[in-house]
């Protein structure tokens, strides 16, 4: 029930300072030493089974008996998520993008996944959530949050788009046109009344951009009638494209190119997820 | 407690260490064999006890509905309460109830000393009950120290096994009965038999095994007096207004052993010097010292006392609980005139209607919005601007419905698209999905509008959530 603390049996070292102060001579408690004894045996073991003692600074070291080492745990580690997508990714396997985006728990999982995609691979151009990125002349990728689509804005035309690449393609007009008809042009787009000029018909512009002025998706060739604009909206801007043309080969056209993903740089399944990423980027268009 | 050093000469440093060399201070050395007395708080101990921790083994197989009635479901962040299901989003109630607990200890303890410690806490039980087992194997305390200090025999060693073997039973039972409180008990014993419990299940199975053999085996009031942080908190909830077992030491001194025949010497007090008090005391310690940390209050020693004034024809009551106060012959107050009970309360009923409002407006639908952050909103070829939202339904009834969204404020003639289908919410978690809106821009007129969204279940419009976020357009 009780301790007497009878200090007078203790022995002390034998010094005494200031008179009467003395050391006594006790050994630490037993579960101490115990507890110490336990973790220097702990330290050697740890030391034998984990890697770590250098040998040389060539990078050689002791590998440990456990095997252990930080890129298996990754790995290990990786597996894990590695199995948790591998449901998703077996079933994306032999899903037409439309499929997947008609099934609302993949299209989550596809999303998430697009996101990363798109991050590393598209943004550099079409900015981040595909807000566009502009150079010197205007719009230089086009914004692929809004619902014009000079392509097409369908779940398949996205990936196709996505697949293959596309290339833009407008002739340069400065040496067919004079400069007042570039003029009368570029002020009818801009206004977005291409057809209110009888020059849009005779010079041949409705050969690419359609009777009525609003473009060919089968061709990539731009809607002039809405209010968004492929590289620039003022008029200065509209003649120097009807000048200069897109991938025209001179030094001065616009340059409109989307490389091709499939093959060596992105997977079938990552183009898949891509395109669904696109289109729920709110301009995707029903088939 | 104060007479040893009483004679002391005051002021004199010296005096510090002599007191030192009496000082006893009950550090294990030795197990305390208490004495099991029949009494008043004996058996409101034992009731008492049960009463709080038979439930802990029991309820969780509790049924209802088909699940277990009562379930802090760790594996789904749930808690179950029959029909009621709390989501992590809730749990800020858990912090009230917390609150409420603590608060309840700390009035009580204010009014009436430690009850907890006497007569509920879960190690002054278990210890009891430990006990209890060990005074039904080994027998009396007599016969349990002469047991301690004999030779290993086969009698000795048929005793020990025995004893040991319940008490790791019940230890088992313990931990089984805390972990089944946190995932389907029947669920839990078929994986335990199995032996195909996770690994948090053996570790927390086994820390309780070995934490209630050990603590209520071997450690006892060990652990109220040096492991236990309650112990000392409560020390100080206590004044001289708080009732708690005294012994009445005006009444009771000067002590002296009774003598049959003769008349006393010199004047006498009623204790006897008999110590029954000292030897029911499950924590050793002695009362006629006055309230101390040692001391459990669970009125143990007031039963003995008694048993021995019924003898001596004394009065009962030379421990009884009382005041300080009351012993100093002070007037005794009201317990309205005990402010600090009166804020403890307080707090306890401003945190009850805590929990009383947070489970009424706990919603069975929660909604939150974010506003897409690039592009702020981006214009449609038709010249429209439209807007992006995150959406984020939380359903916490028990079942899967589809959502209308809908909405106010914002852009005259603006559009919903994409989700048009009603989304579908599954129960118990979160759903998300994206919404866009559309407004013609000739009707925007600033670049900053509030809109309210809001969400119902399409077949209950009583089950709905609303939101206000806001719809950016160009600046005009």
């Amino acid at each position: 029930m009780s301790d007497k603390h009878d200090a007078s049996s203790v022995p002390t070292t034998g010094h005494v300072w200031d008179d009467d102060l003395g050391d006594y001579i006790n050994q630490p408690p037993k579960w101490w030493m115990l507890g110490l004894t336990v973790s220097a045996i702990w330290c050697v073991v740890y030391w034998l089974y984990y890697p770590a003692f250098p040998i040389s600074n060539a990078g050689y070291f002791t590998k440990g008996l456990g095997g252990w080492t930080a890129i298996g745990e990754m790995e290990a580690d990786k597996s894990v998520v590695d199995e948790v997508r591998g449901k998703y990714e077996a079933k994306l396997k032999d899903m037409t993008p439309a499929a997947i985006l008609a099934d609302s728990e993949l299209t989550e999982y596809v999303t998430r996944s697009g996101k990363v995609l798109f991050g590393d691979n598209c943004a550099a151009c079409h900015g981040q959530n595909g807000v566009g990125t502009h150079d010197k002349f205007g719009l230089f990728a086009p914004i692929l949050n809004d619902d014009d689509w000079l392509y097409g804005g369908t779940i398949d035309a996205i990936h196709e788009t996505i697949q293959g690449g596309r290339q833009g393609m407008m002739m340069a007009h400065a040496d067919m046109l004079s400069e007042a008809e570039i003029d009368t042009l570029a002020n009818a787009v801009a206004a977005g009344k291409p057809t209110s000029t009888p020059l849009f018909a005779e010079k041949g512009c409705t050969a690419c951009h359609g009777e009525d002025g609003k473009g060919m998706q089968a061709m990539g060739s731009a809607n002039l009638t809405d209010s968004v604009w492929r590289f620039d909206s003022s008029v200065e801007g509209i003649k120097y494209t009807i000048k200069n043309g897109v991938n025209a080969g001179t030094p001065d056209t616009r340059v409109a190119v989307m490389p091709a993903f499939q093959g060596s740089k992105l997977s079938d399944a990552e183009i898949k997820k891509l395109a669904v990423y696109v289109y729920k980027f709110g301009g995707g268009q029903a088939q | 407690m104060n007479q040893e050093v009483d004679k002391k000469e005051p002021g004199e440093v010296t005096t510090l260490y002599n007191e030192f060399e009496t000082w006893t201070v009950n550090t294990g050395g030795q197990t305390i064999h208490a004495k099991r007395m029949p009494g008043f708080f004996r058996t409101f101990k034992d009731r008492a006890q049960l009463a709080l921790w038979l439930p802990f083994f029991l309820v969780p197989y509790l049924r209802w509905n088909g699940k277990q009635a009562i379930l802090f479901d760790v594996d789904h962040n749930q808690f179950h309460f029959f029909s009621l299901t709390v989501l992590p989003q809730d749990i800020w109630m858990l912090s009230l109830v917390l609150l409420v607990a603590a608060m309840t200890l700390f009035a009580v303890t204010s009014v009436a000393s430690r009850v907890w410690c006497g007569y509920f806490c879960f190690q002054t039980a278990w210890t009891d009950w430990f006990t209890w087992i060990e005074d039904k194997i080994e027998g009396n305390p007599t016969a349990r120290r002469k047991l301690d200090n004999a030779p290993w025999s086969f009698d000795k060693l048929k005793k020990k096994v025995l004893k040991h073997a319940t008490w790791m039973l019940i230890a088992l039972l313990t931990g089984i009965s805390f972990s089944i409180w946190f995932v389907d008990a029947f669920d839990y014993w078929n994986k335990l038999i199995h032996f195909q419990l996770p690994t948090v299940g053996w570790v927390v199975i086994t820390m309780f095994f070995f934490g209630t053999y050990i603590l209520a085996g071997f450690l006892r009031e060990q652990t109220c007096f040096w492991l236990c942080p309650y112990a000392r908190i409560q020390g100080v909830m206590s004044d001289n207004q708080t009732i708690l077992p005294t012994y009445d030491y005006t009444r009771g001194e000067p002590r002296g052993k009774i003598r049959r025949g003769g008349e006393a010497v010199a004047p006498q007090g009623d204790c006897i010097d008999c110590f029954q008090c000292v030897q029911v005391c499950p924590t050793g310690v002695d009362i006629r010292n006055g309230q101390q940390l040692g001391c459990i209050t669970c009125g143990l020693c007031i039963d003995a006392c008694d048993v021995v004034m019924d003898k001596i024809n004394k009065p009962r009551g030379l421990i009884r609980y009382a005041s300080l106060d009351e012993l100093s012959g002070m007037p005794a107050k009201k317990i309205y005139q005990h402010p600090r009970t009166l804020v403890y309360l307080s707090i306890i009923l401003i945190a009850l209607a805590g929990i009383v409002w947070g489970l009424t407006h706990m919603g069975s639908l929660t909604l939150k919005v974010v506003h897409e952050r690039q592009p702020l909103f981006v214009q449609m070829s038709d010249g429209s601007i439209q807007n992006k939202f995150d959406f984020k339904v939380l359903n916490k009834t028990d079942k899967d419905f589809r959502v209308k969204v809908t909405a106010g404020g914002g852009v005259k003639d603006q559009v919903i698209v994409g989700v048009e289908h009603d989304p579908m919410t599954h129960h118990g978690r979160g759903t998300s999905f994206t919404v866009f809106v559309k407004a013609p821009s000739a009707n925007i007129t600033k670049d900053v509008v509030p809109i309210q969204f809001r969400v119902e279940n399409v077949d209950d419009p009583n089950v709905f959530a609303e939101y206000t976020s806001k719809f950016y357009g160009p600046n005009k």
